[in-house]
């Protein structure tokens, strides 16, 4: 008989796992919260680094998914998770229960709550807007227009919202905002040739291939101002446009603009139902609420409890590129586990 | 006979303690301004002084707060206290009678049953020896209660007692052993004499069987006045230096002298007038939460008294009132830490240059000054704007556009001359601006215009001014189903006294349900700004249990009337969080809004035309 393998959430990492477990021979069986697969990979139309289309991802998701036999339990919500010797049986609302040999977690994010930033004015002032809009508008494919409904002249973007800040209680960086913010930007001058756009960072994390050429070229190429600064508050003038208050900290000089649309880069938090997995299971969590492994170095993906894994952003910020490998380095382990080669037997005790 | 050697411990004991406490009273009296001497040399020829013997009755003998917050522990303050008084006052009565003169040795009061060995023919003689047994009686059952404290004091609804040092030790042991010691004296001397009454003679023949009495009578009697003189030695070395010096604080108060925020010898007093009781540790959320066990006000106070004060422990509390609040001596705990952040203050001249740039020349009847905090939290100051629109006031938003802190920040970091600074460049805007109101939507900004500004016009926080505005009628609003309940901000609420005004508004537009901790017993929502150590994680840690609680009625909306509170509830809530101005604004009915607003084009056009 076919070991059995829970897969918790049908984001990318949930579903590239799946697939590579079915092709390894194990039963798997997504059990997905929503009504349909790809976690927030749907909601980008556009990727970094290469500007490529984010539905070729998700066609080669769903692709892989055809090709094997995995069963996807759609809309359901798990009630409690039991350890029977070395068993789980999770328990799904409807009195439903399925048995599994291992469990990956794959969870992923939230999009930071821009509202608990009530100094941006978000959801106060109309043209107030978060990365996640800004996408819905690329992804209407029409002509761009502010809240307001005139064609923005001057966008300016907040990096680092709800991240990297000690006042929301959110220490880390979420990796993908900046490249996010140069992303976007491009894509609004593309539409807009004639609008002025400033991007008001804390410091450019360009970090990953091709990340840094981007940055180049969208200061040479699509002339994007780039600004040292953080935003402390914004206001809303008569007309509606956002009066932005940074602290230019190249020139130490405090700086005040005013434009039609000020974009948010919000950031990543574990996502609520990684926090109800972790508190079904008593799995380990840093300070940020991300999963914690067994160890930092040689123990990604594995958790506190024998037989649960872990991949992708509910174990903290990464990108696509990333979801894909941690999601394959996952399966490995689950693999090694149910063929009882046991990681920590090589844990030198002293 | 009048005299015996074993009078001295006793006697001495006490004269060298009046001596002492003579002259601790009179420097601290000559240590007061000369404002403070004034007012009591106004006051203490007058009815004050009898008030203030009345309130020593009532606290320091009969200890009516430390009640309020507990029986149990009141019980045993009030049978030591007012029980030794009435044992003095009983002892003085025979005396006069027995010796039908009113001046005798100090020592015979307390010694009576050992001088006095034929009460035959005294007046009252029999009433008297039954009244002072049962007061031996009633104070024996404290002292009973006061041993099974020191071992179960989880009995006494209190977590934590506070630690002891040598002097206390000796006091503390010396006390014990007092009414004890007494009834074994009194026993003894009884049943030799048969002078004694229900309590003394009973006990005094049941002992006789067990030990020879007529040798240890004089044992007692020397082991009673040497617990005494001890007790009376050792007091101004130990922790019931309070009891007498909570006298003079109470009677100080009576006469009108009051705590300031500098460290005077009336803030000298109140430190020593500590009782070290601990009522207010359990109140303390930076204690509770775990976040700091040494933040509570009486640890804070003995860190004064021992010159052991750092900036740190100084800085490290939320300066929530919630200890002072329950104090039942009165002691201004707020205002001692606040004192002691003025001290240990490096004073750094802040660059206040840029508050020459704004310029504001305006004339207005309201001034509406939002505060720093309310620029963090848009929807309120975007209400207010809505309001005043709608009731059509002429004011001016005076910080509108880049502004000067109110000061009071500062103030709490103890800062004052920083603070001056801001006040002088404010006070001259407001001034100027003819205002007869000023309003503002933060409490911190409220606390400092009202007390420290000394501003001619009215100071309003904006929930006096918008009860104002729709009891006046000047607002319409509508009620709808909504279930709110209200968190009172310490600043407005213990720290300003204002719970009527923001309830009776919410009552206007919502239902208000009620939570446990109400007004002066509110909660702090851990934002404050009075804590200048506190991380970041702990604030919420402080919020996070703050909002449970305002959340256990399932309210659909936790109001509140500080942009901070706000600001520090949204973070850790799942339930909305408002302010009560947003509330006020979204309860004004829209349709009103556009058909008001389109005749005033009409009038416009007809004006045109
Ligand atoms: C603004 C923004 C833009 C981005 N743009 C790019 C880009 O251009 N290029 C790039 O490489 N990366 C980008 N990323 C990163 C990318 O979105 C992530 O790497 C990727 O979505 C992570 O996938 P995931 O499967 O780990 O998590 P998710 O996408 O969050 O998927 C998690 C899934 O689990 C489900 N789930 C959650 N809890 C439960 C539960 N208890 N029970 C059942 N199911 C549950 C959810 O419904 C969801 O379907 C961007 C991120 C942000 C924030
Ligand atoms: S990626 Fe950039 S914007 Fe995002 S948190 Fe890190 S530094 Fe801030
Ligand atoms: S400050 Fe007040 S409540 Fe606290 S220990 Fe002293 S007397 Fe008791
Ligand atoms: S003011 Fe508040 S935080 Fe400070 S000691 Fe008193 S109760 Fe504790």
């Amino acid at each position: 008989m076919n070991k059995k393998v829970v897969v918790i959430g049908g984001g990318i990492t949930g579903m590239e796992a799946s697939v590579q477990l079915s092709a390894l021979g194990y039963s798997v069986t997504i059990l997905e919260k929503e009504g349909q697969l790809g976690g927030h990979l749907k909601d980008w139309t556009v990727l970094f680094p290469n500007l490529r289309k984010g539905n070729e991802i998700v066609s080669f998701l769903e692709h892989g998914l055809e090709l094997q036999e995995v069963n996807i339990i759609y809309n359901s919500k798990i009630n409690e998770i039991k350890k029977i010797n070395k068993h789980y049986e999770i328990i799904l609302d409807k009195q439903k229960s399925i048995t599994a040999d291992a469990i990956l977690v794959a969870t992923g994010f939230d999009l930071f709550d821009a509202h608990r930033k009530e100094e941006f004015g978000y959801g106060i002032y109309e043209n107030v807007i978060t990365s996640y809009d800004l996408e819905k508008i690329f992804a209407q494919k029409g002509e761009i227009k502010t809240p307001s409904g005139i064609k923005p002249k001057r966008i300016g973007f907040i990096h680092c919202v709800g991240s990297r800040d000690e006042k929301v209680n959110n220490h880390y960086c979420s990796n993908v905002c900046c490249v996010t913010g140069v992303k976007q930007a491009m894509e609004l001058k593309t539409l807009i040739p004639d609008a002025e756009i400033f991007n008001f960072y804390m410091d450019m994390r360009m970090f990953d291939t091709h990340f840094e050429e981007l940055y180049l070229e969208s200061q040479k190429k699509y002339g994007i101002n780039f600004i040292r600064g953080r935003l402390s508050e914004a206001n809303e003038t008569i007309d509606k446009r956002i009066v932005i208050k940074v602290e230019d900290t190249l020139t130490s000089r405090p700086l005040k603009m005013t434009v039609d649309m000020m974009v948010l880069l919000v950031g990543m938090e574990p996502s609520k139902g990684t926090k109800e997995i972790a508190n079904l299971l008593n799995l380990k969590m840093r300070e940020s609420g991300f999963l914690k492994p067994e160890d930092d170095h040689t123990m990604s993906n594995v958790s506190n409890m024998a037989g649960v894994f872990f991949a992708g952003t509910c174990s903290g910020p990464m990108s696509i590129k990333y979801t894909f490998t941690d999601a394959r380095a996952a399966v490995t382990k689950i693999n090694c586990f149910l063929k009882e080669y046991e990681l920590q037997n090589r844990i030198l005790v002293n | 006979m009048n005299y015996s050697h074993f009078v001295l411990p006793f006697t001495i004991g006490l004269i060298v303690l009046l001596a002492y406490m003579l002259v601790r009273f009179g420097v601290w009296i000559y240590k007061l301004d000369s404002d403070d001497k004034q007012r009591i040399l106004k006051n203490i020829f007058s009815i004050k002084s009898l008030q203030a013997i009345k309130e020593i009755f009532t606290e320091s003998l009969l200890h009516r707060n430390i009640f309020k917050t507990n029986k149990v522990l009141g019980y045993m303050h009030m049978s030591l206290a007012f029980g030794w008084l009435l044992l003095i006052i009983g002892g003085h009565i025979q005396t006069w009678i027995f010796y039908d003169r009113l001046s005798n040795p100090i020592y015979i009061p307390i010694f009576f049953e050992y001088f006095v060995h034929n009460k035959a023919g005294m007046l009252f003689g029999e009433v008297l020896t039954f009244t002072m047994d049962l007061i031996l009686l009633f104070i024996l059952t404290g002292v009973a209660l006061a041993y099974f404290k020191r071992f179960y004091s989880k009995l006494f609804g209190m977590k934590k007692t506070t630690n002891l040092k040598l002097g206390d030790k000796f006091a503390l042991a010396s006390l014990w052993l007092i009414f004890p010691l007494r009834l074994l004296a009194e026993s003894t001397a009884a049943s030799l004499h048969n002078t004694g009454g229900f309590l003394t003679q009973n006990f005094g023949n049941f002992i006789s069987g067990l030990i020879p009495v007529s040798f240890f009578e004089p044992v007692f009697w020397w082991a009673y006045s040497i617990s005494l003189g001890v007790f009376f030695l050792s007091l101004p070395f130990s922790r019931y230096m309070h009891i007498p010096t909570e006298l003079l604080l109470i009677a100080l108060r009576k006469w009108g002298v009051k705590s300031k925020e500098t460290f005077d010898a009336f803030a000298d007093v109140e430190l020593h007038a500590c009782s070290r009781c601990g009522i207010c540790i359990d109140p303390c959320q930076m204690s509770s939460t775990g976040i700091s066990k040494k933040t509570p006000a009486s640890y804070f106070l003995k860190s004064v008294r021992d010159k052991e004060t750092n900036s740190y422990d100084a800085l490290n509390c939320l300066m929530c009132g919630r200890c002072e609040d329950k104090c039942p001596v009165g002691i201004t705990t707020t205002n001692q830490r606040l004192a002691q952040r003025i001290n240990l203050a490096n004073e750094r001249q802040g660059d206040f240059s840029y508050l020459k740039d704004l310029n504001y020349q305006i004339k207005t009847d309201v001034v509406y000054f939002a505060g720093c905090m309310s620029h963090l939290t848009p929807g309120i100051t975007r209400s207010m704007i809505k309001i005043f629109r709608k009731a059509k006031v002429n004011y001016w938003f005076m910080d509108e556009d880049g502004s000067a802190c109110c000061g009071r920040p500062q103030k709490l970091a103890g800062n004052l001359e920083a603070m001056k600074q801001l006040m002088d460049f404010n006070k001259k805007r407001i001034v100027e601006s003819g205002a007869k109101t000023i309003v503002t939507s933060c409490p911190i900004c409220y606390k400092v215009f009202s007390e420290d500004y000394k501003l001619e016009i009215e100071v309003l926080h904006h929930t006096q001014y918008l009860n104002r505005l729709v009891e006046q009628k000047l607002l319409p609003v509508q009620a709808d189903s909504k279930k709110v309940v209200y968190h009172d901000p310490c600043e407005l609420g213990r720290g300003a006294g204002i719970y009527d005004e923001p309830r009776k508004l919410l009552t206007h537009v919502a239902t208000l349900v009620a939570t446990k901790h109400e007004k002066q017993d509110s909660l702090c929502c851990g934002g404050s700004l009075g804590n200048l150590e506190i991380e970041a994680a702990n604030r919420s840690l402080i919020a996070k249990d703050v909002v449970d609680e305002l959340s256990k009625p399932n309210p659909d909306v936790i109001a509140t009337a500080c942009p901070l509170c706000k600001k520090t509830f949204i973070k850790v809530s799942s339930v909305q969080v408002l302010d009560i101005a947003e509330l006020i604004a979204m309860s004004i009915p829209e349709k009103n809004e556009k058909s008001g607003e389109r005749k005033k084009i009409t009038v416009l056009q007809e004006e045109l035309v």
